[in-house]
């Protein structure tokens, strides 16, 4: 029961924080508002019982990435107060494709088909044990590629952020 | 597959617990100070001060893009430590073929970190 009255306030707390992440002027504040909103999501994460996603949410995401971004934004200048003018035609063909995103998704969430009942769900797929096991037999092949993708992201980043030695 | 482990996500009351206690300390400790703490508002206390060197310019300066280089490699390097993490919890049922699976992942990216310290990324010029 306490469970359904914790889903209700994540929920909550997350939808705030991400509309705080939209409406708040500071673009630092932004960042932080998002790392709040990733701790809440996390907390969905340990409701549905996944455990190992909800630890590397938060280091990974609410850790790391975070810091990117707050990296980003201050390699931003920040001294100019005004941001540029949008024109209306900009705003409105970014509230049309914004929208036909949104019935995109709903139509094809209502589509979706072979959601399993919770009957027979076993809950303890999330857990960081049987996570291991599927990883490392199952989905070997994609694992060993995710380092090649890490080592050509690696030489990507030094590629463009580094002067080559003289 | 699965492995019989139980765990539910009330498992994790007392960390919940913890976060609260964290939090609440932080807030009510702020919300003490200025409560309790007298309250003397003069122009020159306001002012930004370093070490007592007159303000130059504001803080909101563009950094270098060296900052973001080395911490874009720390990233990376925290998410190949994340797949350790489920290896190491089955490292006794996978036995040796993966030992050497995180052999072959932790080789590729060995690789690239002798690309990175080859090309000097985290030498700070």
């Amino acid at each position: 029961m306490i469970t359904t009255y914790l889903f209700y306030l994540l929920s909550f707390l997350a939808i705030m924080f991400a509309l705080m992440v939209v409406f708040s002027k500071n673009p630092i504040h932004s960042v932080l508002y998002l790392v709040l909103a990733f701790f809440t999501i996390a907390g969905h994460y340990v409701l549905l019982n996944a455990q190992f996603l909800a630890a590397v949410h938060i280091i990974v995401y609410a850790g790391a990435i975070m810091v990117l971004f707050l990296f980003v934004i201050m390699l931003l200048n920040l001294n100019k107060e005004t941001e540029p003018h949008k024109s209306v035609w900009l705003k409105a063909s970014a509230a049309v494709a914004s929208g036909s995103l949104l019935v995109v998704l709903v139509g094809s969430l209502k589509g979706a088909a072979g959601i399993q009942s919770a009957k027979t769900f076993d809950a303890s797929i999330g857990l960081i044990e049987n996570l291991g096991q599927t990883l490392f037999n199952d989905f070997l092949l994609p694992f060993e590629v995710s380092s090649i993708l890490l080592l050509s992201a690696m030489v990507g980043a030094v590629m463009l952020g580094k002067k080559s030695i003289k | 597959m699965l492995l019989a482990v139980q765990s539910t996500p009330l498992d994790f009351l007392p960390i919940a617990l913890m976060f609260v206690v964290a939090l609440g300390f932080v807030v009510i400790m702020l919300f003490l100070t200025h409560q309790l703490g007298p309250k003397k508002k003069s122009k020159v206390k306001l002012e930004t001060f370093e070490c007592g060197i007159e303000v130059q310019g504001n803080a909101r300066l563009p950094f270098s893009i060296k900052y973001f280089l080395v911490a874009i490699l720390f990233v990376l390097f925290d998410v190949e430590v994340i797949f350790m993490y489920p290896w190491a919890v089955n490292f006794k049922q996978l036995g040796l073929i993966g030992f050497v699976e995180m052999l072959t992942f932790v080789g590729f990216l060995l690789v690239g970190f002798y690309y990175i310290l080859k090309k000097g990324a985290l030498k700070w010029e």
